[in-house]
């Protein structure tokens, strides 16, 4: 919200300067977002006195006006009937932008350059006269900034309300909260009391059908009013703070909101069906033009104000057409209410309609300042559209209510704040803000909150306001008991740290995504109608289509990161990312939320360098990284095996296998297909991995116990075997593991070859045994003996030769 | 000892070591020869022939140690400013090492780390946490809804009444993860990450709430970072406040940065309002606490110097690598 300081300093005298106030509101938690000099765009507009005129030779309506500026002269075109050689009058210099936000230049006006413009009051927003110059006093310095010459000067504070703070939707608001600051006295706007008279009641009545939603409203005449524009001072106000002023009835009832924070509503009286208002919930179907000329269709609920047979505004929120303020107009009926923030919150979403009004109505208004602000206004309108006020105020109050004391325990409100003040010290800033404060004892207060501070119902509502005037910085700062252990530690946290810290050492960077994708996207993995990460958790309201559904797959996140970087000239990419994935459930159900980890791999194996030859990574980079990680973590029974190419999604069918640990499946590993690449924009082959974070975890050894270290050396035989191509390399170590057991220490896959002088359809593949026994140093003969063994088992089981 | 000395290379000092200590060398038929001297000569002619013995050996393997030096000294040499072999590293996403620091901070402060469903029900994500249905508090967070009662989290204060629910006080956790609002300009991303904090205990204050937030800035930042705190509003929290820090680009003189104020806003806080208390059937009379939350972008921006928030979605490997 915007105040202009020389508004606010009608309320309350200050003796500080625009920032100084404007820190001032933000330690006491009314953040003031920028302050601003209301005539800074005067900086340009200087005094200039007309030296000489001569007609235009093309357009005789315009002069040319030589103008002295003090140091130098210059040339301007001007249209204004009142200029004259000698009168001192604003120049507005190329640059300026005038309030109506135009922006001047240097131009031809009809072949003739014109250095700026000489302005009126009207155009510089200075006042309402546009018919000719603004004539400067004689004795006004040539050359000085307008606002210096005038002494014009307003501090436009922007101050960002939290939504608590409804008392400080108004001039006086703010000015209660400067007044506390400052320990100043509020002056409160002047109203006239009203005399005795109920006239009122013989020409209109209001009629509350919807109590809950309207707890009170009132309403007062204007009659033999004159519409038109507003006085100065009043336009003055309003567009100090950026409202435009539209006619003096419609400007007062904006200024009076502004002024004392209560919207209010302007009928034309001779408009309104039998003369009255009925404030009542619309009915279903219902439809109503409002203000700003379209037309709206109620919902049931909705509350309406309307007369003796149709709507006539949305309660709180905007009015209508058919009851508008026309220059005609010359009865009015001024509208004071105050309705439950509820309904008009409501309302205001269903329609996205947000005005002045709904924001303040939806924050709550003072109950008590809906007749205070209805008389200010019927006053002033009486006194700027020479209107004459009907005697009386029709006030029907449904929903009174008692102010509710509350009491606050002083040692209660020490502790939890951390001060020491004394009941008199917490009742004295209390008072400040209009709090009634009344002492019970030395360590209670009974406090009656002011009808203003809608917020305030609870003790700690009070902590925060003694806590807040007395100064959090104010408060010592203390250190708690802290407690050490309260929870046991979740291993899947540590475990999670600990796998992506390891592959930072497989050269890996950690990406994050959005944990949205485009509704798309699983088409795009090639996802069967039946699998489970079809079950999208769709958003309502999504920012943009890509960002519509949750993801069930980290992969499209990745292949888009890989598709952004290789845009940019970035081809060898490792990437990995640990996050979740969400399965609908059911309708208002949360979903099931699957931690995962994917990686992705693409472009080259290593980076360039003079030590090797350009190598494009592969699937098995990939792998020895998976192999790499369950091997440091302890897990054990790792293995791939092929997907069938049915079973292949994102996936190359025949460059995919499963991982599984101990048989149990835990994702997968593969080149993406080519449509997949395709779909994403990609050109350059890439492999990744997805596994369930969860799963992996859960293999990961809780206990690791040390063996003893073997005793006596160790025997190597290495054999090569040509067999068929088609036979799995996990087979044949898997055979020679089990023929040998007890010496049989670890097997090596030394050479897979295919190609000449290998037969077609054949491979050649060589192997070394490392034998070992925990009991004895192996003979030579035994070694043999055993190797001889398996490499007969071997030739025989999977039809194999030995090498010619 | 002069063939020694004369002797260049290896080939020469083998030589010099057979012609006297060979199998047929000079001294081993002198020593061979002691045997036919007089028993009162062999002692004496024995220890003479020992020494020089052994006096030969140590020179011999002298000499011998000098050449392999002089060897090691004269080997060819490689370009030493030829790059290595490629070992590379990767790094964390530089949220996930600013996230790990926090953390760090607050394990040592007696925090544990509990982590919760990033779709929320309303109950978790507003209701229990004195949003009513229908307030505009609720303007305050953008929200992604799923459905009428499911919404993605927009803030991480969820765990706040997750982990209380279960579990009986004290409780002091701090909660970081991934949030969501609908909302995308250069200032704001639709998902961000949020660090909560909690601590609840008997007698439990505000003035505590300020030592341990000033602890964490010192850590976080340096020790000398200038704080203020200042009223604010969060529905769960009474007193609310936000934690501002001295600017750390300009030392308080007001730049960009800081909007010209001179003071970065980067956390908010307050004491656990009752109504959340209620809400988790915690006794209002014996406990109190504080809650606080940050933006994990916001202090990674403000350490690395990160002038746009987008930079960390987008995953720019030439902007992974700098962290």
């Amino acid at each position: 919200m915007k105040i202009s300081l020389n508004w606010l300093t009608e309320y309350v005298p200050l003796d500080m300067t625009a920032g100084e106030l404007a820190a001032s509101l933000t330690m006491v938690g009314l953040e003031v977002d920028s302050v601003t000099e209301r005539y800074g765009f005067l900086d340009t507009v200087v005094v200039a006195r007309v030296v000489e005129i001569e007609s235009h030779p093309e357009n005789p309506a315009l002069k040319i006006c030589r103008v002295d500026t003090g140091d130098l002269q210059r040339t301007v075109v001007c249209g204004a009937p009142n200029v004259k050689p000698g009168i001192r009058v604003p120049l507005a210099l190329p640059g300026t932008v005038l309030p109506d936000g135009e922006r001047l230049e240097q131009r031809m006006i009809r072949n003739q350059v014109s250095e700026g413009m000489l302005c009126s009051e009207g155009e510089l927003g200075l006042g309402t006269d546009r018919s000719g110059l603004m004539i400067l006093p004689e004795n006004t310095a040539m050359g000085t900034p307008l606002a210096k010459a005038l002494n014009l000067s307003d501090a436009i504070i922007e101050v960002d309300l939290t939504p608590n703070r409804a008392d400080c939707l108004s001039v006086v608001g703010i000015a209660r909260e400067a007044a506390a600051i400052g320990k100043k006295m509020l002056r409160y706007p002047d109203i006239p009391v009203e005399g005795p008279g109920k006239t009122i009641a013989n020409h209109t009545s209001v009629t509350i059908n919807a109590p809950e939603a309207c707890p009170r409203y009132a309403a007062r005449l204007v009659f033999d009013i004159t519409v038109g524009p507003s006085p100065f001072w009043l336009q003055d106000r309003l567009i100090s703070v950026g409202l435009r002023p539209i006619n003096n009835i419609v400007d007062v009832t904006n200024f009076v909101m502004l002024e004392m924070g209560q919207p209010l509503h302007a009928f034309d009286y001779d408009r309104l069906a039998e003369n009255r208002i009925v404030v009542r919930e619309a009915a279903k179907g219902e439809t109503f033009v409002t203000l700003d000329q379209k037309e709206r269709t109620l919902a049931p609920g909705m509350l309406m104000i309307c007369d003796g047979s149709n709507p006539v505004a949305l309660a709180g929120v905007m009015g209508g057409m058919n009851s508008e303020i026309r220059p005609e107009t010359k009865r009015v009926l001024i509208e004071s209410a105050c309705f439950h923030p509820g309904s008009i919150r409501t309302t205001a979403k269903q329609l996205g309609l947000n005005t002045d009004a709904s924001h303040r109505f939806e924050r709550g208004v003072d109950p008590e300042g809906v007749v205070p602000a209805l008389n200010r206004a019927a006053f002033l309108m009486a006194e700027v559209a020479g209107g004459r006020l009907i005697e009386g105020v029709i006030d029907v109050h449904p929903g009174r209510k008692q102010p509710a004391a509350i009491l606050l325990n002083t040692a209660k409100a020490n502790r939890l704040l951390g001060l020491k003040l004394s009941a008199d010290e917490m009742s004295a800033l209390l008072t400040a803000i209009e709090f009634q404060v009344e002492k019970q004892d030395e360590h209670s207060l009974q406090v009656v909150p002011p009808s203003f501070r809608v917020d305030i119902s609870r003790p700690e509502d009070l902590m925060e306001e003694i806590a807040r005037l007395w100064g959090y910085n104010n408060i010592p700062t203390t250190f708690p008991a802290m407690l050490s252990g309260t929870r046991k530690p979740e291993p899947m946290l540590a475990a999670r740290d600990t796998i992506r810290q390891m592959l930072l050492g497989f050269g890996f960077y950690e990406a994050i995504n959005y944990s949205f994708v485009s509704a798309g996207a699983c088409d795009q993995l090639r996802l069967t109608p039946a699998d489970e990460r079809r079950s999208v958790v769709a958003i309502l309201n999504p920012l943009t289509e890509d960002q519509a559904v949750l993801r069930t797959s980290l992969i499209p996140g990745l292949l888009d990161t890989m598709l952004r970087n290789n845009s940019r000239q970035t081809q060898t990419l490792k990437l990995f990312e640990t996050g979740k994935i969400f399965i609908h459930t059911a309708v208002n159900q949360q979903p099931k939320e699957i931690a995962m980890l994917a990686g992705l791999i693409t472009g080259l194996r290593g980076d360039l360098s003079w030590h090797q030859k350009e190598q494009p990574c592969d699937f098995y980079d990939v792998k020895g990284v998976l192999e790499g990680l369950c091997s440091s973590l302890g897990i054990t029974g790792l293995t791939f095996t092929a997907v069938p190419p049915s079973d292949c999604r994102y996936v190359k069918p025949g460059m995919a296998a499963t991982v599984s640990i101990a048989g149990e499946a835990v994702g997968i590993l593969g080149e993406v297909h080519p449509e997949v690449l395709a779909g994403f924009g990609l050109k350059q082959t890439a492999f990744v991995f997805e596994l369930g974070l969860q799963a992996l975890i859960g293999y990961i050894p809780q206990v690791k116990t040390a063996r003893p270290l073997p005793k006596y050396p160790s025997v190597s035989r290495d054999m090569t075997l040509i067999m068929d191509k088609q036979i799995p390399a996990s087979d044949i170590l898997l055979k020679i593991e089990q023929a040998e057991q007890r010496l049989v220490e670890n097997i090596l896959l030394l050479d897979v070859y295919e190609g000449r002088p290998i037969p077609a359809g054949k491979k050649s593949i060589s192997i070394r045994i490392i034998y070992r026994s925990a009991e004895t140093t192996l003979s030579d003969e035994l070694v043999n003996q055993v190797h001889g063994g398996i490499t007969k088992d071997l030739l025989t089981v999977f039809n194999a030769s030995l090498p010619a | 000892m002069a063939e020694l000395q004369a002797a260049g290379d290896m080939e020469a000092i083998k030589a010099v070591q057979v012609r006297y200590l060979g199998r047929k060398g000079q001294l081993t038929q002198f020593l061979r020869n002691i045997a036919a001297l007089s028993e009162a000569e062999r002692p004496a002619a024995g220890k003479a022939a020992n020494e020089v013995k052994q006096f030969l050996e140590g020179k011999i393997s002298e000499a011998l140690e000098q050449l392999s030096a002089g060897q090691a000294d004269q080997g060819s040499a490689i370009d030493v400013t030829l790059p290595g072999r490629p070992a590379v590293y990767g790094s964390l996403h530089p949220i996930s090492q600013i996230n790990r620091q926090i953390m760090d901070i607050f394990i040592r402060l007696g925090f544990d780390i509990v982590e919760g469903p990033e779709v929320e029900t309303d109950w978790y994500n507003f209701e229990a946490l004195n949003f009513p249905k229908n307030h505009p508090a609720r303007d305050m967070q953008d929200t992604f809804f799923v459905s009428s009662d499911i919404v993605l989290r927009t803030h991480t204060s969820p765990l706040q009444v997750r982990i209380m629910e279960k579990q009986p006080p004290p409780v002091s956790i701090i909660a970081p993860g991934r949030v969501y609002r609908c909302d995308s300009d250069i200032t704001h991303t639709p998902m961000f990450h949020q660090v909560e904090g909690l601590l609840v205990n008997e007698g439990v204050s505000f003035g505590d709430l300020k030592g341990i937030l000033t602890a964490f800035v010192h850590q976080m930042f340096d020790a000398h970072t200038s704080l203020r705190f200042r009223p604010s509003f969060f529905p769960f929290t009474e007193p609310s406040a936000e934690v501002d820090i001295l600017c750390v680009m300009c030392r308080g003189k007001g730049c960009r940065v800081c909007s010209q104020t001179g003071w970065l806003e980067v956390l908010g806080a307050g004491m656990v309002h009752p109504a959340v208390f209620e809400n988790v059937h915690y006794d209002t009379a014996k406990y109190t606490g504080f809650a606080f939350g940050m933006g994990v972008e916001r202090i990674a921006m403000l350490k690395y110097g990160i002038d746009d928030l987008r930079r960390f979605f987008e995953n720019d490997l030439r902007f992974l690598r700098q962290f």
